[in-house]
């Protein structure tokens, strides 16, 4: 039986850049459906009533929800390809940490990062930076957070990159200067082809971020 | 396997750790327990093993660390796996995952809100957080637990939080069982169960450390 597997998205939204590199990784086709979230469709809706978010997964009519979940009943159901969570109970329930780690904080420091000014963004582009010196240290010198192989942690994360001309342009400063790393990891995963073609170009998000910035009046 | 090998850095009244001692009652599996002060200094081994977060519950296999309740629970189930907390089909499983953060983002903060609001916020905090009752009593529906006819992975992470629940109908003055009755019952369900009774404080003592929250907040 064919898989029909849809995906309703909204092409800078990190979380689902997160899905489409798991769905290239596993090599799978699937129907891309572009959302307009100040104006959300019926089947939006029906798919996700309880948030009434991107991204969702919509696999032979049963919809998906957050990102963080997709990635992990794509790895279940698709198994024998490319798996992104070890096999090993404990390296899992790393993996699982510091992916929970990453939803809990980075979005939100980088979203505050472009949408303040002055002393209130030198707080918090400190803590960015705090954020991802961290997690250099989480990758140590492992070509990839999976280890050898590229994994959960690394579709988790890699998305923010598309972000991070966004977060530097507004914010004034280098990552590169301080995470030397951790923009290392993020060239290497780009030599992808799973990640190029799934990431959106950080220009297009940058000008996708002054538009938010208009929108909220910090500009 | 030893008692030691398995440590639970713990905490008597919160309901995080108590998720853990539930799954762990669950699968038989035989646990050392070190009570930690929460609200005083935080002991050496916690702050080694959690240098993120620095939280209870932590638990330490064979010295190796976990931490975050959810996360725990699932490594408790990928290790021992009889009998199964999570369903075994994934679409069920993602559906435990999802209710399951749900839970997450809502129960425990939605009813905080209610013993740190003043005044009319109360009202407020009070209707949302028995909105997100009634929507998992939506998610229920007629089923014995959120796994179906078994006690798993969504009642494990849910059953805890209702501890705290008397201290929320005592400051938003409302009583659960009136607003969500299919929810109390469920609650009542799994309380004829001998390891959450076992592992859950009495929510008059945790009405008790409550009122000690309030006044460190400076609400009292």
């Amino acid at each position: 039986m064919a898989d029909e597997i849809i995906l309703l998205d909204f092409l800078p939204s990190i979380f689902g850049m997160r899905i489409r590199v798991a769905l290239a990784e596993k090599g799978l086709k699937y129907e891309y459906r572009e959302q307009d979230l100040w104006n959300k469709s019926p089947l939006l809706l029906e798919m996700n009533p309880v948030h009434k978010k991107i991204p969702v997964l919509i696999h032979n009519g049963k919809p998906i929800c957050e990102s963080t979940i997709i990635v992990q009943y794509i790895d279940e159901v698709w198994k024998d390809k490319s798996p992104l969570l070890p096999a090993d109970p404990y390296e899992r329930a790393q993996a699982r940490f510091w992916a929970d780690y990453i939803d809990k904080k980075l979005y939100d420091l980088g979203k505050k990062i472009t949408l303040t000014k002055g002393e209130e963004q030198d707080t918090r582009k400190r803590e960015f930076l705090e954020f991802l010196k961290l997690l250099e240290g989480e990758l140590g010198d492992k070509p990839f957070f999976g280890g050898e192989n590229f994994g959960f942690v690394d579709v988790s994360l890699v998305a923010f990159s598309s972000r991070f001309y966004a977060y530097e342009s507004f914010g004034n400063f280098s990552i590169e200067a301080e995470c030397p790393k951790l923009i290392a990891w993020t060239k290497r995963c780009m030599e992808r082809e799973s990640v190029s073609s799934s990431l959106l170009d950080p220009q297009k998000v940058h000008d996708f971020v002054a538009g938010m910035r208009r929108r909220y009046g910090v500009e | 396997m030893s008692k030691q090998e398995l440590l639970l850095l713990d905490c008597g009244v919160s309901p995080f750790c108590g998720r853990v001692r539930i799954a762990l009652a669950e699968k038989g599996v035989e646990y050392e327990s070190k009570e930690e002060n929460v609200l005083g200094a935080k002991s050496e081994l916690l702050l080694s093993s959690n240098p993120v977060y620095k939280k209870v519950p932590v638990l330490l296999h064979n010295g190796k660390p976990l931490c975050e309740s959810s996360i725990i629970v699932q490594y408790i189930d990928d290790a021992w796996p009889s009998p199964p907390l999570l369903p075994t089909s994934p679409y069920e499983r993602v559906q435990a995952r999802f209710w399951g953060d749900f839970i997450e983002k809502k129960v425990f903060d939605g009813g905080s809100k209610i013993w740190k609001s003043k005044g009319e916020e109360i009202e407020v905090a009070k209707k949302e957080f028995i909105e997100t009752l009634k929507q998992l009593e939506g998610t229920l529906g007629d089923k014995d637990f959120f796994g179906g006819e078994n006690f798993g992975f969504v009642d494990i992470l849910l059953i805890p939080l209702t501890t705290w629940f008397y201290a929320y109908e005592k400051f938003g003055d409302f009583k659960v069982e009136e607003e969500c009755p299919k929810f109390s019952t469920w609650v009542k369900r799994c309380k004829q169960r001998e390891n959450v009774v076992k592992a859950l404080p009495e929510p008059e003592m945790v009405y008790e450390v409550v009122l000690m929250l309030r006044k460190m907040h400076g609400v009292e």
